[in-house]
């Protein structure tokens, strides 16, 4: 508990408050007039109304295309359904500057639709609808199909041999079951959205922006500090009360259900309502999931002889100092160190959070450990170059900042991969084999290690795929010499010149390999499908 | 009580590597402090000939190392917000539209550089305590599409005035002011044309003759603008872009086929001057190597070299300017200029007017 509670405090919360305090503090004196002032600007309400309304919009969408999916991952049984759960959650790692490109290739200026139809969807809020729809599918999918997938299938059948229709049966006895889940998945995709960052900056071109775009044009382009503090406090409260009832969704998914083995559950479609349902949910997912990748991987080959992918090993990189292709191993390492890190944190985390003599205190950490997803990236960038600059913590000059960045981002996944796992490991057999004399070490390694091993195996992939695509953070700090994957796009992307976009499409293309062959190594691991993401 | 021990053990492991992470980052750290490097922090745009900036290695015997940071506003704000423990000895890049943040703030440490009396007297500010060097300067204007032009028989609009006229609606296409530096100054011009009363109503009409605004000159100039090759690919339909005095000439040095002449124009009757500093930053480490380097930005050497590298014109008197760069794109002859006094009072509160006014 320690060390989690001491590396959210020193990595988090303190950048974090010294950026909110070095906004609202002049002079020695607390400035608390200014979110008066702040939120009732009309500028600023514009901007809260279109954060709200787009992230409702958003989750409803995403629930509308992503739930029929849900149930088709979770009770169809097809070829390449294991590849297909793979692909769709590609979107959810990669990192926004490359989505964003993909999305404007298809829909923007002179994009395919463009071409094709004369039909063009930048700036306008539909392309950002779009993006986060592609983004947060797989959030649902994975949380509300996970479920599914395990529900006995036999308790709607009695249902319906005591004779009420399909229809009913569904909504009195799957229905309630999967609501919480349904519940979780739709709070978290409106989380998302709600701090959406690089879609909204990239699509939604210099009328729309979210609190947490508009945090960054203060702090980064008007310099107004007061004003970014205030906004980064009226969404720090809208993401802890989203957090909250987050919480409160997940207790009462812990009612007791009866589960059984995802396996047994899936069939083969049957009759024509399935068959449609299936087409459609591929078609929706070739279509808005695939075909953006596609464009993705298409424009990155539109040089003959993979020219493009040749360039990246130019050691004259021109833009970015050093060859474009060193990002990709300079990505992995960090990955790999925030890894590390993230594993760490979130497994210590975890295991406290598991005990059943964790107080209400612990269980309270458990939310704030998910605060870092929802608070914006700039300001934990810029609270880092503030707080953690002088000796004996002068990071700023160290590579360790990067992935200690990125490990904020990733713990959370780790707890939520780990902490249900390790509530199933029976205590009892933990006091078994301390009263047969083994030390802690050894309980841990013959009881607890054996059991989540293949849950920490997974946690640390999807670490390590978040932290490989971390985006937000990673752009403030990463040295110029030294930047990573997703940095290397964004600055061949804001260069001009054919080779620049082209280097920018073969370096997000091979970003989207690695992360691919990460999720489909996580697909083979899992087996407990309880676990939220 | 088992797993307290467990972390316990945990977190005395995690102590001890703590450290040996950040030992690991504290070698880079030591790089910069010590007084054989000086370092640079500039913006995204910096550039220099290799063999120039190894000829003032050689002479001074410092290795420069260069953190570029995002755009010219980004890589201010920054440097501001870091000034107690400044990344570096060197700040290039500000320009006089943001000079007033960043001496408020207290940015930089006075130093008056060797051959600041050579820089060119119309460039000179802040003379009594010679906080900022300037290095380079240029001009933001409209730039047209040649090809459009005499494709529908049209004369291109010179003055800020003619961009409201009919016969030009639905040509320009703009940066967003609150973003981006030539979008800042394409509307500080209008306001040095028409007064702190007349900007709001020449928007208006420009508003209503049909102006796109966009994020940031790349997309502009790349994506929107005809007249540009990558525009042109982009499918980029109009012919008039807020850009600079500068672009013309970059077209032809950078065509794949030279062509005779630039296939853009520049509007002389649209220009705003924007001027870039460079100061000593305060609590730099190795201040005589900061000195040092600003001394070498002021050399001719290096201000020769600017213009075919970031595009910009020298303040140096006397220093040359490579002769494509004076044949198709000369500066402006009577560009908008205005004080950064001046600017420093007005810029928040128009940026903030023209926002509503445009955007909103």
């Amino acid at each position: 508990m320690v060390l989690p509670v001491a590396f959210f405090a020193l990595f988090f919360a303190w950048p974090v408050t010294a950026i909110v305090t070095r906004g609202l503090r002049a002079d020695g004196t607390w400035r608390l007039g200014r979110i008066a002032d702040v939120v009732t600007q009309p500028d600023i309400q514009h901007v809260l109304w279109f954060t709200t309304w787009q992230a409702l919009a958003s989750t409803a969408l995403t629930l509308l295309l992503a739930l029929p999916a849900a149930y088709v991952f979770a009770r169809l049984d097809f070829p390449g359904r294991q590849l297909l759960r793979a692909v769709v959650t590609i979107p959810f790692v990669l990192p926004t500057v490359v989505a964003g490109t993909a999305f404007l290739a298809l829909v923007g200026h002179n994009g395919l639709l463009d071409q094709l139809w004369g039909v063009r969807l930048d700036t306008t809020v539909w392309a950002i609808l779009l993006a986060h729809v592609f983004f947060n599918y797989a959030v649902v999918v994975r949380t509300v199909g996970g479920l599914w997938a395990q529900l006995d299938p036999r308790q709607e059948e009695a249902a319906r041999m005591l004779g009420v229709s399909p229809l009913t049966a569904w909504r009195k006895v799957t229905l309630p079951a999967l609501a919480p889940a349904v519940a979780a998945a739709a709070l978290m995709v409106f989380l998302f959205t709600f701090t959406s960052f690089g879609v909204v900056q990239i699509l939604g071109g210099p009328t729309f922006a979210t609190v947490e775009v508009e945090i960054y044009r203060q702090t980064s382009e008007i310099f107004d500090l007061s004003t970014a503090a205030v906004l980064t406090l009226v969404q720090f409260v809208a993401v802890g009360a989203i957090l909250a009832v987050h919480a409160w969704t997940l207790r009462r998914r812990e009612t007791a259900l009866r589960l059984v083995d995802a396996s047994v559950t899936a069939r083969r479609p049957r009759g024509a309502a399935q068959w449609a349902l299936l087409v459609g949910v591929l078609a929706t997912v070739g279509l808005l999931l695939v075909l953006p990748l596609a464009v993705l991987v298409q424009r990155s080959l539109d040089a003959p002889g993979f020219g493009y992918y040749r360039a990246l090993t130019d050691p004259d990189g021109g833009t970015l100092l050093v060859a474009p292709v060193h990002a990709v191993w300079t990505s992995l390492e960090y990955a790999l160190a925030a890894t590390v890190i993230a594993v760490l944190i979130g497994g210590f985390a975890a295991a406290a959070l598991a005990r059943r003599d964790a107080g209400r205190l612990v269980r309270g950490f458990d939310a704030l450990l998910m605060l870092p997803l929802g608070v914006s990236a700039v300001t934990v960038g810029f609270g880092f170059l503030i707080a953690l600059d002088r000796p004996p913590l002068d990071l700023r000059q160290s590579w360790i900042l990067v992935p200690l960045a990125q490990a904020l981002v990733g713990a959370p996944f780790v707890v939520r991969t780990m902490l249900p796992v390790l509530r199933a490991v029976d205590e009892r057999l933990r006091e078994a084999a301390a009263v047969l004399g083994a030390s802690p070490w050894r309980v841990w390694r013959e009881v607890d290690l054996p059991m989540v091993r293949r849950a920490l195996l997974v946690a640390a992939g999807f670490a390590f795929a978040v932290s490989l695509g971390e985006f937000g953070a990673t752009v403030f700090i990463a040295r110029s010499d030294n930047p990573t994957l997703p940095v290397a796009v964004a600055r061949l992307l804001s260069r001009p010149g054919e080779l620049n976009y082209g280097q920018a499409m073969a370096l997000s293309t091979i970003l989207m390999v690695v992360c691919a062959v990460a999720l489909l190594i996580l697909e083979r691991l899992r087996t407990d499908r309880t676990g939220e993401f | 009580m088992h797993t307290k021990n467990l972390v316990a053990v945990t977190v005395g492991l995690g102590l001890v590597a703590l450290p040996a992470l950040t030992a690991c980052g504290s070698t880079d750290a030591k790089k910069s402090a010590d007084s054989k490097t000086v370092t640079l922090v500039s913006h995204a745009s910096w550039s220099v000939s290799k063999n120039v900036i190894k000829d003032f290695e050689k002479q001074s015997g410092y290795r420069v190392r260069v953190l570029r940071d995002g755009d010219a506003g980004q890589a201010v704000n920054k440097a501001i917000l870091t000034k107690d423990h400044p990344q570096g000895d060197v700040f290039f890049g500000v320009d006089n539209t943001l000079l007033s943040r960043a001496l408020d703030n207290g940015l930089f440490q006075p130093y008056q550089a060797k051959g600041s009396d050579l820089v060119l007297p119309e460039y000179r500010v802040d003379q009594g305590k010679h906080r900022v060097t300037p290095i380079d300067t240029g001009d933001i204007c409209v730039n047209y599409d040649k090809a459009y032009f005499s494709k529908h028989k049209l004369t291109p609009p010179q003055s800020f005035a003619d961009l409201a006229k009919p016969e030009y609606k639905n040509l320009l296409v703009t940066e967003n002011a609150a973003t981006s530096s030539p979008g800042l100054g394409f509307l500080l011009g209008s306001a040095a044309k028409f007064g702190d009363q007349g900007w709001p109503d020449y928007w208006k009409k420009l508003k209503a003759n049909g102006v796109k605004v966009v994020d940031g000159w790349e997309q502009a100039y790349y994506q929107e603008f005809s007249g540009s090759s990558e525009g042109k690919k982009a499918g980029g339909d109009r012919p008039l872009v807020v850009s600079y005095a500068s672009s013309p000439p970059a077209e032809v040095i950078f065509a794949k086929k030279r062509p005779s002449t630039a296939p853009t124009g520049v509007a002389y009757g649209t220009c705003f001057r924007q001027t870039e500093y460079a100061g000593l930053l305060s609590n730099a480490t190795n201040t005589k190597g900061g000195k040092a380097f600003l001394d070498f930005l002021l050399t001719k050497e290096f201000q020769e070299d600017m213009p075919l590298k970031m595009f910009v014109y020298p303040v140096r008197k006397g220093a040359q300017v490579p002769p494509d760069f004076t044949k198709y794109g000369p500066p402006a002859k009577d560009p908008e200029t205005m004080s950064p006094g001046s600017i420093a009072t007005h810029r928040d509160q128009w940026v903030k007017s023209w926002t509503s006014l445009i955007l909103k």
